[in-house]
């Protein structure tokens, strides 16, 4: 590996949580954006084409080097590290709503998912994966939530617009039902 | 038409009219919501998402939210008026053909497909969310600095009332009387050369009885070892912790 490579992995090693970009390139004030870009390039086929039991992964903007899957159960029944735990089905469904509707608010949320969602914002406030973004206009000026770094980070992806868009969807989104 | 009964709907319970509810029920329901289990209904009727047979769902709804607690069933009994709201409304007569009838289910419908594309979403997530799970990242925590101690803010009855406390916790003192017990050297000397006078070898045992007392056996130790050091006997122990020989020393000169 280039020296470039060498440094940018022991960053990445070093670090529990994805690096952004930027921060890998303020490594080496003389490196350009696209000499940082080969070598990440470097270190990922590095990984992959040497056969490592780790693996480089673009999470959030960043980058992360995260063990492989494979390797998993072994590692956690030697206790080892374990994995966090799932999030409920209203978790989840919470999460859906703000990650492709964000700003939102509570009442509406409460309105698509039909039940009262106080405590699972809550939680999901505490676990970092959502924040209040703003306020919305009316009564009250109701609390608006959004997806924070840590959702991504949660879930893996790249950026919001990872997820399938909405006319992706197999049902898509009608104003009006069909004509009965 | 499948037969519904709440049977599987809630663990451990069964919709037994014999039983009686019990009083307290661990909530394992497989639904999230009311919008989930009139969604669940219609798959499992397999009807027309778009021509929901509302007489026939009403019923179905309100027979499983029938098992649940009082509590979690809130959120559904909000649903259920509404199911019976849209079934009044669907008795009335539509008026004239030629005039626009706007369908009172049509609201539903829309709130229906809406939770469908999120469930869909839902699937997405929890497959990222899985992925992710199993793989581990480093695991380093960085060192948080510890916070500064608060200054130390106390009244002088509450200083008071803290030592009143302690002072109360605290049992009094145990006092042990110690009889001082003199140690008899001179006793163990002429008990030994009474015995060494009788025979030329002696083992620890012999002179120290089983149920001697520390002060008796303190005594012969004592005894025993300026015996030796006045050449009136030796001492051999064969290796650590074996029983002690003694030999009055004409004895072994004479061997």
């Amino acid at each position: 590996m280039t020296p470039l490579a060498k440094l940018l992995e022991a960053a990445l090693f070093a670090s529990a949580r994805p690096i952004p970009t930027d921060e890998l390139a303020a490594l080496d004030a003389e490196s350009s954006k696209a000499a940082i870009a080969a070598a990440l390039d470097e270190v990922r086929e590095h990984y992959d084409v040497d056969g490592h039991g780790v693996e480089l992964v673009e999470i959030g903007g960043g980058w992360q080097i995260l063990t492989r899957a494979e390797y998993t159960e072994a590692i956690e029944r030697a206790q080892l590290a374990s994995r966090p735990a799932r999030l409920s089905a209203a978790a989840l469904e919470t999460l859906a709503l703000i990650a492709y509707r964000q700003p939102l608010g509570r009442a509406e949320i409460e309105e698509i998912r039909g039940v009262s969602v106080g405590s699972v914002l809550k939680s999901l406030h505490e676990r970092g994966l959502i924040d209040v973004v703003g306020r919305g206009e009316g009564m009250g000026r109701p609390l608006l939530y959004g997806t924070t770094p840590i959702f991504l980070e949660y879930f893996a992806l790249r950026h919001l617009e990872e997820l399938p868009r909405s006319d992706e969807l197999a049902v898509a989104l009608r104003a009006e039902p069909r004509p009965l | 038409m499948a037969q519904m009964t709440a049977d599987g709907l809630v663990f451990g319970y069964s919709n037994d009219a014999s039983s009686p509810p019990p009083s307290f029920i661990v909530e394992l329901t497989e639904f999230s919501g009311p919008l989930d289990l009139l969604l669940t209904l219609i798959r499992e009727e397999q009807v027309d998402i778009y021509d929901i047979p509302i007489a026939r769902v009403a019923e179905q709804f309100l027979a499983r939210i029938r098992t649940m607690p009082l509590n979690d069933a809130a959120d559904y009994l909000e649903m259920a008026a509404r199911l019976l709201r849209i079934k009044a409304q669907m008795l009335l007569p539509r008026g004239d053909g030629g005039e626009a009838w706007d369908d009172p289910r049509a609201e539903l419908v829309r709130r229906l497909l809406e939770y469908q594309q999120m469930r869909e979403v839902v699937d997405v997530l929890e497959r990222a969310g899985e992925e992710r799970r199993s793989r581990f990242a480093r695991a380093y925590i960085p060192l948080a600095a510890a916070p500064p101690e608060a200054p130390l803010a106390l009244s002088l009855s509450e200083l008071l009332a803290a030592v009143d406390r302690i002072l109360r916790t605290t049992k009094d003192p145990a006092l042990h009387d110690v009889i001082a017990r003199s140690v008899d050297v001179p006793g163990a000397i002429t008990l030994i050369r009474t015995l060494l006078a009788l025979r030329a070898r002696a083992m620890w045992t012999d002179i120290v009885a089983r149920d001697a007392e520390p002060w008796q056996i303190l005594s012969t130790l004592l005894g025993l070892l300026e015996m030796a050091k006045l050449g009136e006997c030796k001492v051999q122990q064969p290796r650590p912790f074996a029983n002690v020989e003694i030999t009055s020393d004409a004895a072994s000169e004479a061997a």
